[in-house]
């Protein structure tokens, strides 16, 4: 009983680390109708300014600086890398998102080299719950999960530049002769994505204490995985797909006999879900244009 | 026959390797006994060229884009290794052998390209190259968690030793059979239907072409392909690791592709033999450290190169400042002698473009004569 409660718990904040991780690939997706392949090392970047900064000992400032970092990095790969392809091919975005992933690793592992970094950003301890020993900082990473969620819920759906984003995200060209400023809102997301990024870094640094440049690479891709599962451009999905593979991983962490193969079965979800469904769990079906 | 302008540059790349080919192999007959790591360079430089000219076939030619073919390379080396390792015991280290496992792990391979391709084909946009990306970390982890009996594990599986004297002869005898194979599919009229896909998807099916079936045909071929080099790998390693065959590495063909031109098979081979030389003299040169910045050049070279190419707003300096135009003021401009329409090609909108046809400025005279004599 212990063993599930903890495990779930666990689960549930690794969860909510995919599904942060997954809203910046679901909204740059759905609005900029690209694969941010940098998005994952951008967490990265998070990671690396985390540890930076902690040698000044305070945490608040860490963090801070590295959403804001992590935000002008977003940004500024947004104007050099991918708006100057914008009317061309999706492939050749697709490709240029990889070389600047493929950048960012290099040019970590250049300037911290390739051995991983320790660093410890706060230590909240662990609590006792029902028996089970659970880290407090899995609860405030599901409770800054759901708040997140919420707040960027209630923006899409209310605020003036949160309808110019599914404005975007519907009709391009309609939102532009609407009076929208596309290239503004689609250099918003990248702010917000990459902002994201960053509190996710800062969670994940939190549950395995090591930067790395490749640090990103992996939760990148399963969170990428968790956006389509949920259905790719859909907030809640985004949150529903995250949390629906952190606890499969770790639960096959916790059987001996699949454990090795935990990477094989998330992947393994991924090909299932675009066999059977996929659009997603909630994601819209779209028609094609002619 | 008349050689129009297509088949000469589909011929220059049969001759060239032919001529090295039969050149090098004629010395080693001849008794010239080959540098060990000159012999291993040109092997991987034929796996390479291999490689560079199967990715070029799905992300040229088809226009999506596979990021686990180092994954499908992985299942050929291992599936025709494992093959040839129960081979030779049976039936000596000879060609026979040989073709039987590199059979094997081509069809291997193709078979996970059907299953890989099925779902993700059938969709729109970027889902192959995440689930490419998927199956090659799928592949990789179910192969380090193999017993060592079955296919070594962690420690790699151990492959039959070849003769390294001939083993480069046939494996430009395999890189003269990609190149026909897909120069021949990209002629033919599968090719056709395949570029007619790339180009507009929409307008393609509507001529009837069942697209999912091409899509998943040529991306089979690619996928067997690439197995066929996992096979040429392990015979030329004696050793196969999952490790090898990482995102790093599929990666890395994608650069041979990206530099060589997409599209364009004879620039896929010179880009993989030129990355496949750099791989082993950069390493080298910069040590420790600097290793890294092989991975940056790469970086820059993906980054750089497709913006240059595809950014609408280079679209004018392109057309003025690039290879063909500089040639062009070499040779003698004979606008009577261009004999195909290659070049008509290029200026047939696929799309309309809103912007033109909102613009159009003109005036009233420019419709004939005004009956009415009226306003001017």
């Amino acid at each position: 009983m212990e063993v599930i409660l903890s495990t779930l718990i666990n689960g549930l904040s690794l969860g909510g680390i995919y599904a942060m991780i997954a809203l910046g690939y679901t909204m740059v997706y759905g609005i900029a109708k690209m694969l941010n392949f940098a998005h994952g090392d951008i967490i990265m970047v998070g990671g690396y300014v985390i540890f930076v900064v902690m040698a000044t000992g305070n945490p608040l400032l860490a963090v801070a600086v590295a959403v804001i970092a992590c935000v002008i990095l977003g940004i500024t790969i947004e104007r050099v890398a991918y708006r100057p392809l914008r009317g061309a091919s999706p492939l050749a975005v697709l490709i240029t998102a990889i070389g600047v992933s493929y950048l960012l690793q290099s040019l970590a592992q250049i300037i911290f080299g390739s051995a991983p970094k320790m660093v410890t950003v706060y230590e909240f301890g662990s609590v006792q719950f029902l028996g089970a020993t659970v880290q407090v900082a899995s609860l405030v990473t599901m409770a800054v999960t759901v708040v997140v969620m919420a707040v960027l819920t209630l923006f899409v759906k209310y605020t003036r530049l949160g309808r110019a984003m599914i404005a975007v995200s519907e009709d391009r060209d309609a939102a532009q002769l609407m009076g929208i400023n596309v290239n503004a809102i689609i250099t918003i997301t990248f702010a917000i994505g990459s902002s994201l990024a960053a509190l996710a870094g800062l969670f994940y640094l939190m549950k395995a204490p090591n930067v790395s440049f490749t640090m990103g690479a992996m939760p990148g891709i399963k969170a990428f995985t968790a956006a389509v599962i949920g259905g790719i451009g859909s907030i809640p999905g985004a949150m529903l797909g995250g949390i629906l593979l952190g606890v499969v991983e770790s639960i096959s962490y916790k059987i001996t006999a699949i454990a090795p193969y935990t990477d094989a079965i998330e992947f393994s979800i991924l090909i299932i879900i675009l066999l059977v469904r996929p659009t997603g769990f909630l994601g819209k079906k779209r028609r094609e244009k002619v | 026959m008349k050689l129009g302008k297509i088949k000469i540059n589909h011929y220059i790349n049969y001759l060239v390797i032919g001529l090295l080919l039969i050149v090098l192999s004629s010395m080693t007959v001849a008794g010239v006994r080959f540098d060990n790591s000159l012999l291993f360079l040109l092997e991987k430089v034929a796996i390479g060229i291999i490689l560079a000219v199967s990715l070029s076939l799905v992300v040229g030619f088809l226009g999506e884009l596979s990021l686990g073919h180092a994954g499908f390379m992985c299942v050929g080396a291992y599936l025709g290794g494992k093959v040839a390792a129960l081979l030779v015991p049976a039936l000596g280290n000879g060609v026979l052998a040989f073709v039987i496992s590199l059979l094997a792990g081509c069809a291997a391979a193709a078979v996970c390209g059907i299953i890989v391709g099925i779902p993700a084909l059938r969709l729109r946009g970027d889902y192959l190259a995440i689930v490419t990306l998927a199956f090659g970390e799928i592949v990789k982890s179910l192969f380090r968690n193999t017993s060592y009996e079955s296919f070594g594990g962690t420690l790699g599986l151990d492959t039959p030793r070849f003769d390294k004297k001939y083993l480069f002869i046939i494996a430009f005898l395999l890189v003269l059979l990609t190149l026909m194979v897909v120069q021949n599919y990209i002629r033919s009229k599968h090719g056709r239907a395949v570029t007619a896909i790339r180009d507009n998807e929409i307008a393609a099916r509507a001529t009837g072409i069942n697209v999912t079936k091409y899509k998943l045909m040529t991306f089979t071929l690619s996928a067997a392909l690439a197995g066929m080099a996992g096979v040429l790998y392990s015979y030329s390693n004696y050793t196969v690791q999952s490790t090898q065959f990482g995102y790093n590495y599929s990666i890395e063909m994608l650069v041979m592709v990206v530099l060589g031109g997409m599209g364009s098979i004879n620039g896929s081979i010179i880009a993989a033999a030129l990355i496949t030389w750099l791989n082993t003299w950069l390493p080298t040169k910069l040590t420790g450290d600097l290793a890294v910045l092989q991975n940056l050049l790469y970086a820059l070279v993906l980054i750089v190169i497709v913006i240059y190419n595809n950014a609408p707003k280079l679209k004018g300096f392109r057309d003025k400042y690039n290879l063909g135009v500089l040639l062009n003021k070499f040779k003698k401009h004979d606008a009577s002698k261009i004999n195909d329409d290659k070049a008509k090609w290029d200026v047939v909108p696929t799309k309309i473009s809103m912007d033109e046809v909102l613009s159009v400025d003109f005036t009233p005279q420019d419709l004939g004569p005004d009956k009415e004599g009226g306003r001017k």
